[in-house]
């Protein structure tokens, strides 16, 4: 009983938490629907007036009251404005308020996917993500589709239980037993859907994040031919989702049945007393008539509560599932930012770990130190943790114990938005927008069109885009997929440079590009930028474009020193040989 | 609908061939370029002048659940309609014969017909109920079917056009489309069977009372017809831009959370902000013009009731004695008049329903209609198990409406041979050998594996002979067992392990805790980008190809494993053709053969030496290695 008392409480509070969002449409739509209740009722007086003043006279005098029926038909086209405006502005505005909520529970999850740390993206699967953004967001509204139309015709209840009370108290205090079986067959059919209804939202989350992954990988699936299993992995999470629509499609037409069949009941249990009191002499045979009629009228209002009540469990599991990500913590900003110091950045870490959550050490107290300026190359085999590094060097992912300064600040104490202003990593991956190049590039907006050319010269990337018709103006395709490896990587670093880096990271960022060109590349990169720069490099030829090389192994800096002085180091002298040994 | 013969299989087009080689990158403008984008999964407004009912036919073609058992939920719902236009029948007989009777009240009768009542009310709620199951349980059949053929169909698509659809537009075909049609197949076809009843019930009444009353009720409800078609247009054509917006909105989505590294990195999350709002504002704009409608149709009912009725009363009191019209009967008419309201404003109810699932429906039928770029021989022809000599004759590839990529390729890789392919990036090599795993038909020549032309060889014969690992080691949200399984389903946990040994990576193994159970995250982000490529190959190993071709498949991985790589896989290529596509060229000095790429057309081949000493473009680009390889000075 208490669980059921809360999860009725659970529902309203969520209806009125989403209703204050935007209350001004929805106001309109309640006011829509009163005047809709209001018209229905006037016309059954209009109904009966016409008979009375029209058609019974016309009979009895053999004359048409032509004023009576001017009247009348004024009276019908007044009533049925009435009614039309009532409806339209329900329902337009009614959808307007589900659909302003919607939107702004979207906006809301927009800004939550933006500001949750990356640890918190690669936990949770992206195609789940879009059935928080998709489905979630429209059932959890689906709630307020009814309400107005609930609380308006709501009047109509009133008004037609007041009457039913001044007729006979005793007959309208039986009619009102239906209140007390309505409320208790909703409790019934709330807690039995909760759970159902939980299930839905749910296999909905699955079957979208299988097909987003699968889809995703198409390519893989294509090559290795596992349409077929991938099409049995998809199908078992359908027919789950399938199954548990049925149990809730069964629950709601049980439901919707005894709805359906509770007024009409009501109206012969009303019929069946009556009749006795009339026997009585309590009540008089047109008195039964009329509240027979209200009953009817009541009836319509209970249909539509019904509907309402019907959505509140699967509305109330599906916020749920989005209060979910809105309650996901965000990561404390510290009490005051400190500033970067001018010029190019060091970099320095001591006591570094890392580790995915539940997985093994990937970084394991990692120490190191880059001076200002200084070109570093990271060197390891795969596996090692380069790219863990970088990531968490660059304040992506979260240090587990340690501390990484830059210039000499925490990077926890940085403002995330100096520290992107002034750190530039370019992922081994390039991953692209679905945008213009020029898009791509200057993803914050503020570099000029010289500034481009600029970077696109260094970046390499100029003779190309010189030969595409809409040159920077060309939209590539999704991930940059209309782009070859080589071409999205320079991109990819054109991108980096826009911002003029004090810290510039490359985790192997121009693997796909032309040896020669790379070279050329990296050459001008050490001319022209006043920038700290750490390589993820395999070449020997472009470690021997560092400083000094950091040799790491099993997720630590195993050495570090110039590359002559480490290839005595064994490990990395067989690593990077590895290619000049076999050609021997 | 634009279909274009050539498959691209664009991951690699070509550096210099760029401007010409993708309608994708052309950008609005160039009309035939933006017909060739994908139009008809992305966005198919070219097909919205489909109608509805055209739509429905092919629907229920498609989904066989929903057309069967279609009759007896009619039945039922016609007993459903019955049992409505029974009750307020029954109520009103019972008030006059029982309640306002002269004699006084009949208890008796009111008590036998409340009774009669009670059974009517009580069995048309329960034929109801047994209805809804049934609808409940054919549309959620139907709509779990029609996902399941979309899902798969998306996998038959070529990659020319999973590259040009957003991931997120194809999730919304087979998520919020078919969500869509869940309503329609619960309500609509229960209405569209029991309001029709009941508003010719309520009308033949009419014409038993007076056919010339009915006759002007017909003519005033008349233009509902031509209103509601063509507000049907209409609303359809709204509802189709919701379905279109909804799937750029998740299109939009999708890329933030899978460029979540990128917007963070680069403080792009203001951008990020600005387009997910945009999208989400759009969709919320196609929805309230869709709501225009939804808000309008549903006073049709009223609208035109009320000249109905006003007709009935003008023209029953001026032609009372023309007609042979009673008071009483006059009366019943109106009352009668006023009922066909409800179900007249619920059928614009319905038509909503059934607009917004059409809409939905046919982008879910265009994707199924959709042509396949690369058909399956059926049945087609299998090979024998072992190495397989690989001719291509005349070989010509284009991506859509551009220059070739690959130009008149003729060449014979004996069984067993170890080649290499080598070029700039561009030369064409990585879409050569995508031709020679049929992820792209050519446009001119033919390729024969065994002196079978590869269209004719059958999907199973070609899966269990050719294996190609791509450059991006994909992996799937779940153990490296498991992924490596996908190279041979039923692998057993030893084989998997194996694998791994025979390409001496079972140091790389032991190093992890969980082994072979180590999860590998969503697209295998936990292990880094060579790791992936370590499992892609892995999967390879696995199965037992008699053509293997790895396309620049260790890329990422460092000097030395690359090294240790490439001994284990010539041992592997024992037996087996092996063509690796070279980016490192010690995988080239290796080979038996080198083919030279060089802007499309085969310019060299031969052995490692003789290349070298012809002095060619393979000896430019060795020297380049060479020099990238080796320390200077």
């Amino acid at each position: 009983m208490v669980s059921d008392r809360t999860a009725l409480r659970r529902g309203l509070i969520h209806v009125a938490n989403m209703v204050k969002l935007h209350p001004g449409p929805f106001v309109v739509a309640v006011a829509g629907a009163a005047v809709f209740a209001a018209g229905t009722v006037l016309s059954t007086v209009v109904l009966g007036r016409i008979t009375d003043d029209v058609v019974l006279p016309t009979f009895e005098t053999g004359e048409v009251p032509d004023g009576a029926l001017r009247g009348g038909v004024l009276a019908i086209v007044a009533v049925t404005v009435l009614r039309v405006v009532g409806v339209v502005c329900r329902r337009f505005f009614a959808g307007m308020t589900s659909e302003r909520v919607q939107m702004t529970l979207r906006h809301r999850l927009s800004d939550q996917y933006l500001a949750l740390p990356l640890a918190w993206h690669q936990r949770v699967p992206a195609g789940q993500l879009l059935a928080h953004a998709d489905n979630d967001a429209e059932v959890a509204v689906d709630v307020l589709h009814p309400l107005p139309f609930s609380l308006g015709v709501g009047f109509l209840a009133v008004f037609a239980a007041i009457s039913i009370v001044a007729v006979d108290p005793l007959l309208a205090s039986i009619a009102f037993l239906i209140f007390p079986a309505l409320t208790a067959l909703n409790r019934v059919y709330s807690s039995r859907i909760e759970k159902p209804a939980a299930e839905v939202q749910e296999g909905v989350g699955i079957v979208s994040s299988i097909a987003h992954e699968s889809f995703d990988g198409a390519l893989v699936v294509k090559t290795l031919g596992r349409s077929e299993h991938e099409s049995r992995r998809f199908g078992a999470a359908v027919r789950e989702l399938q199954a548990n629509r049925v149990r809730v499609g069964f629950l709601r037409a049980a439901f919707e049945s005894v709805m359906d069949v509770l007024p009409n009941l009501g109206i012969i249990v009303v019929l069946v007393i009556g009749i006795y009191r009339v026997d009585a002499g309590a009540v008089g045979p047109g008195d039964l008539v009329q509240v027979t009629a209200l009953f009817t009228v009541l009836a319509f209002p209970m249909r539509v509560m019904g509907f309402f009540l019907e959505s509140v469990p699967p509305s109330v599991v599906a916020h749920g599932r989005l209060e979910a990500v809105f309650d996901e913590p965000l990561p404390e900003p510290p009490p005051t930012y400190r500033r970067l110091p001018a010029g190019p950045l060091s970099l320095s870490a001591s006591g570094v770990s890392f580790h995915y959550p539940g997985g093994p050490p990937v970084l394991d107290d990692v120490n190191l130190e880059v001076r200002p300026g200084e070109v570093v190359a990271l060197v390891g085999s795969t596996g090692a943790g380069k790219s863990t590094l970088c990531n968490v060097l660059c304040g992506l992912l979260p240090l587990r114990s340690g501390v990484v300064r830059l210039g000499g600040v925490d990077i926890d104490d940085v403002d995330p938005i100096e520290r992107t202003d002034n750190v530039a990593l370019v992922f081994q991956e390039s991953f692209l927008f679905a945008d213009t190049l020029h898009a791509n590039i200057d993803l914050t907006g503020r570099a000029t069109p010289s500034e481009i050319h600029r970077v696109a010269e260094i970046a390499r990337i100029s003779q190309f885009v010189d030969g595409l018709p809409q040159r920077f103006d060309t939209v590539v395709g999704e991930r940059g997929i209309t782009l070859s490896g080589g071409q999205r990587q320079r991109v990819a670093l054109a991108r980096a440079l826009i911002q003029s880096p004090r810290l510039l990271m490359l985790d192997d960022a121009t693997s796909a590009v032309d040896a020669r060109v790379e070279q050329q590349i990296l050459a001008r990169l050490r001319a022209e930028l006043d920038t700290t720069t750490v390589i993820v490099a395999q070449r020997v030829s472009t470690i021997q474009l560092a400083d000094r090389v950091l040799y790491m192994r099993d997720g630590t800096i195993s050495a570090s020193g110039t590359h002559a002085e480490l290839l005595g180091h064994p490990g990395y002298a067989a690593l990077v040989r590895a290619y000049e040994e076999a050609a021997r | 609908m634009t279909s274009t013969p050539y498959d691209t299989t664009s991951t690699e087009p070509p550096d210099d061939a760029m401007p010409t080689t993708s309608g994708a990158t052309d950008g609005p403008g160039n009309v035939d370029d933006e017909l060739a984008f994908g139009l008809d999964i992305e966005d198919d407004e070219a097909g919205s002048s489909e109608g509805a009912l055209s739509v429905l036919r092919r629907g229920l073609r498609q989904s066989d659940e929903l057309r069967q058992g279609l009759a007896t939920t009619v039945g039922m719902g016609l007993s459903v309609a019955a049992g409505r236009l029974a009750i307020p029948v029954l109520l009103e007989q019972t008030i006059n014969n029982g309640v306002l009777v002269d004699t006084g009240v009949d208890t008796g009768a009111v008590l036998r017909s409340a009774a009669v009542m009670s059974v009517v009310v009580i069995a048309a709620a329960f034929v109801s109920w047994l209805t809804q199951r049934r609808l409940v349980i054919r549309a959620e059949a139907g709509i779990a079917n029609l996902r399941i053929a979309a899902f798969d169909k998306v996998h038959e698509l070529s990659i020319a056009d999973h590259n040009e659809t957003r991931r997120g537009v194809l999730v919304s075909r087979v998520t919020s489309d078919a969500e869509s049609l869940s309503r329609f197949a619960q309500w609509g076809l229960y209405s569209w069977t029991i309001d029709p009843t009941v508003i010719l019930g309520t009308f033949c009444v009419l014409v038993w009372y007076s056919p010339w009353l009915a006759l002007i009720v017909a003519v005033a409800y008349a233009p509902v017809i031509p209103t509601m078609r063509w507000l049907q247009v209409r609303q359809l054509a709204a509802y189709d831009l919701l379905r279109t917006r909804v799937g750029e909105m998740l299109a939009a989505f999708s890329e933030a959370v899978m460029g979540a590294a990128v917007v963070r990195a680069y403080g792009a999350e203001e951008r990020t902000r600005d387009q997910l709002g945009r999208s989400i504002a759009a969709r919320y704009r196609a929805r309230i013009r869709a709501n225009k409608y939804m808000a309008g149709v549903f006073v049709i009912g009223d609208l035109f009731g009320a000249l109905a009725f006003v007709g009935v009363l003008v023209a029953g009191l001026a032609q009372r004695d023309a007609w042979g019209i009673g008071a009483g009967e006059l009366i019943a008419c109106l009352f009668l008049t006023t009922l066909l309201h409800g179900p007249i404003a619920e059928l614009g109810e319905t038509m909503d329903q059934t607009q917004t699932a059409v809409a939905g429906w046919r982008k879910i039928l265009n994707l199924l209609d959709h042509p396949v770029d690369v058909a399956e021989a059926d049945p087609g022809v299998s090979l024998d198990h072992g190495p397989v000599e690989v001719r291509a004759e005349h070989v010509t590839f284009a991506y859509r409406n551009a220059a070739p990529v690959v130009h008149d390729v003729s060449v014979t890789i004996p069984a067993g041979t170890n080649v290499a392919i080598v070029g700039e990036t561009g030369s064409g090599k990585t879409t050569f050998a995508k031709l020679l795993c049929r992820l792209a038909d050519p446009v001119g020549g033919t390729i024969r594996l065994n002196g079978v032309a590869l269209g004719e060889l059958s999907h199973a014969a070609r899966l269990a002979t050719v294996r190609m690992v791509p450059q991006d080691g994909f992996l799937f949200d779940t153990t490296i067992a498991e992924n490596v399984r996908y190279g041979r389903p039923g692998a057993t946990d030893a084989e998997v392990e194996q694998a791994f040994d025979r390409l001496d990576l079972d140091w790389w193994i032991a190093k992890l805790p969980d082994g072979l159970a180590t999860k590998v995250g969503e697209r295998g982000d936990n292990l880094s980008v060579g790791e992936r490529q370590l499992v892609a190959l892995a999967r390879a190993a696995l199965a037992d190809p008699g053509l293997l071709i790895l396309d620049e498949a260790t890329s990422a991985v460092d000097p030395e494993t690359d090294q240790a790589l490439t001994t284990a896989i010539a041992r592997l290529a024992v037996d087996r053709t092996l063509v690796s596509i070279a980016h490192r060229l010690a995988t080239a000095e290796a080979a038996d053969v080198i083919l030279v790429f060089d802007a499309g057309r085969l310019v060299e081949q031969g052995a490692h030496a003789d290349l070298v000493d012809d002095d060619g473009v393979y000896a430019r680009l060795h020297r380049a290695w060479v020099g990238n390889t080796r320390e200077v000075g």
